[in-house]
């Protein structure tokens, strides 16, 4: 059984998405969708980008020095729009953190 | 089950993260739904008085082939559906489902179960899963065994359904319990809650019996009292405070008591629609109960997308321009769109009427009474959904 559901978003953290919610580029209205029960979201580009980046494997805040170096931005300003962002959607049910597969 | 993306509630304007149905304009286009139920058959061995298919059922030698199911998913894919529900009747009563989900997974659908899980092995899912299923929903009746299994029709349901449960978790399978409330089994609710709790379930719904086919025949049974209602207006919203994050909670209300009508189906051929087992392609799973009405099939010389946006059936009530009065002059009339066509039916008679839960409608008082002195009535008994058009309980159950 899984555990506790509700991740707090923290630079430590390694958030993927949950195998309920897929990111996937629509091909015929050409926009990024996540697909999710009874759902269809469309997370805007920043959320897109972010969200690639999120494999369970990279933590919060490698991916904010990825993004960080790729737009020569301040660390500081990243940092906080991303885990607001990260934590919103793990509030709606749409991220998760990898964990160690039970055998 | 609940309005197909017709949520709104999962983002806030200005989110990263917008439900799509709210960016793009689809009520200008008519664009091709992002959702499709596929209902694989009528056959189910469950005989809940409140089944949402019609009372009319198809017979299993009218059911679409394999082969013909295969060449509707991959239309479908290819037109721009994103997700396929697969649902019944008794969807794992279909000897090809496995095949069906692998095709379907294949043409790039995120595919979804909506089963009563009776029939499921933990082999069974296991294949599914590996076909590449992305979500299982399973329908309860309640958290106590018997009454459960007097409302299923079906003795040993409760147990089969948790175990199907754990199984779905424990193949990592994201699970959504449904929990279909009435008169009988509200009391259960709290408890219902917990079991989706202990359950792991990723979402819950809490879907009151929608009131059309089998549920109307049974209505007199299975109409809560508005007390009722409201006590489990309260308690959902506080379970969905105390579980955010962890357990989603969906909540359909019976429109009877509503003073405005639902806007069924997102709108009659506006975000929706559905395929029956014998592949008529229809604006709602109940529409076939309006008599006189002639739906496509997909075995036909026409498109799916040509029956979506031409044929005389779609056409009939989408939009405004079909509506009557107190419709057509009425400023929630792009809200709702006049309610739901299959209750304008049913209550009326005529499905261009305005939707009888509408407090605007001349029949709203007499209907809204009328359910008012059944929830309050001694009539616990159910008909059964068959394909013999019902059978009355017997026993010592109900009174």
């Amino acid at each position: 059984m899984a555990g506790p559901r509700h991740i707090s978003v923290s630079e430590a953290s390694r958030p993927v998405l949950p195998r309920h919610a897929r990111l996937k580029f629509d091909e015929t209205r050409q926009v990024w969708v996540i697909l999710a029960p009874e759902r269809v979201l469309a997370p805007d580009e920043i959320a897109v980008e972010v969200l690639q980046l999120c494999d369970g494997q990279r933590s919060v805040g490698e991916v904010i020095d990825q993004l960080a170096a790729k737009y020569a931005a301040p660390r500081e300003a990243i940092l906080t729009d991303v885990i607001t962002m990260l934590q919103d959607l793990a509030d709606k049910g749409f991220l998760t953190e990898a964990r160690e597969k039970t055998p | 089950m609940s309005d197909v993306l017709a949520n709104s509630k999962a983002a806030d304007p200005g989110d990263s993260l917008a439900v799509l149905e709210k960016q793009r304009s689809l009520a200008e286009t008519f664009g091709i739904p992002l959702a499709v139920l596929a209902e694989l058959t009528h056959r189910c061995p469950l005989q809940c008085p409140y089944c949402s298919n019609p009372v009319e059922l198809d017979r299993a030698g009218s059911e679409l082939s394999t082969e013909e199911w295969k060449r509707v998913l991959s239309e479908l894919a290819e037109i721009g559906v994103l997700q396929i529900h697969f649902s019944g009747g008794e969807p794992t009563a279909r000897k090809d489902l496995v095949e069906l989900v692998r095709h379907a997974s294949g043409v790039g659908l995120y595919t979804n179960l909506i089963t009563s899980a009776v029939l499921l092995t933990r082999d069974k899912l296991s294949a599914l899963a590996d076909a590449g299923l992305c979500h299982v929903q399973i329908s309860f009746q309640g958290t106590e065994t018997a009454p459960a299994d007097r409302v299923a029709g079906y003795k040993g349901a409760q147990h089969r359904k948790i175990e199907a449960a754990k199984w779905t978790r424990e193949l990592d399978l994201p699970l959504t319990v449904n929990a279909v409330m009435h008169r009988q089994n509200l009391h259960e609710l709290p408890e219902i809650i917990q079991m989706a709790v202990d359950l792991d379930a990723d979402r819950l719904e809490v879907a009151n019996v929608q009131y059309y086919g089998w549920a109307l025949k049974n209505r007199a049974a299975l109409m809560p009292t508005l007390a009722q209602l409201e006590e489990t207006t309260r308690i959902v919203e506080e379970a969905r405070e105390r579980l955010k994050g962890s357990l989603a909670i969906d909540y359909v209300v019976p429109d009877y008591y509503a003073l405005r009508p639902k806007k069924c189906m997102g709108g009659w051929g506006r975000q929706f629609f559905n395929i029956s087992p014998s592949g008529k392609v229809l604006p709602c799973h109940a529409a076939e109960s309006i008599t006189g009405m002639q739906f496509e099939s997909v075995r036909s010389n026409h498109s799916i997308t040509w029956i979506w946006q031409h044929s005389e059936a779609f056409n009939r009530y989408r939009g405004t321009a079909w509506m009557p009065e107190p419709c057509k002059s009425c400023e929630f009339r792009e809200v709702d769109f006049g309610g739901c066509r299959c209750q304008a039916f049913a209550l009326t008679g005529d499905a261009g009427n305005t939707d009888p839960a509408c407090a605007l409608s001349p029949m709203h008082e007499t209907i809204f009474k009328q359910a008012q002195r059944e929830a309050e009535g001694e009539t616990n008994r159910f008909i059964y959904r068959n394909f013999a058009g019902g059978t009355p309980e017997t026993g010592e159950n109900g009174g």
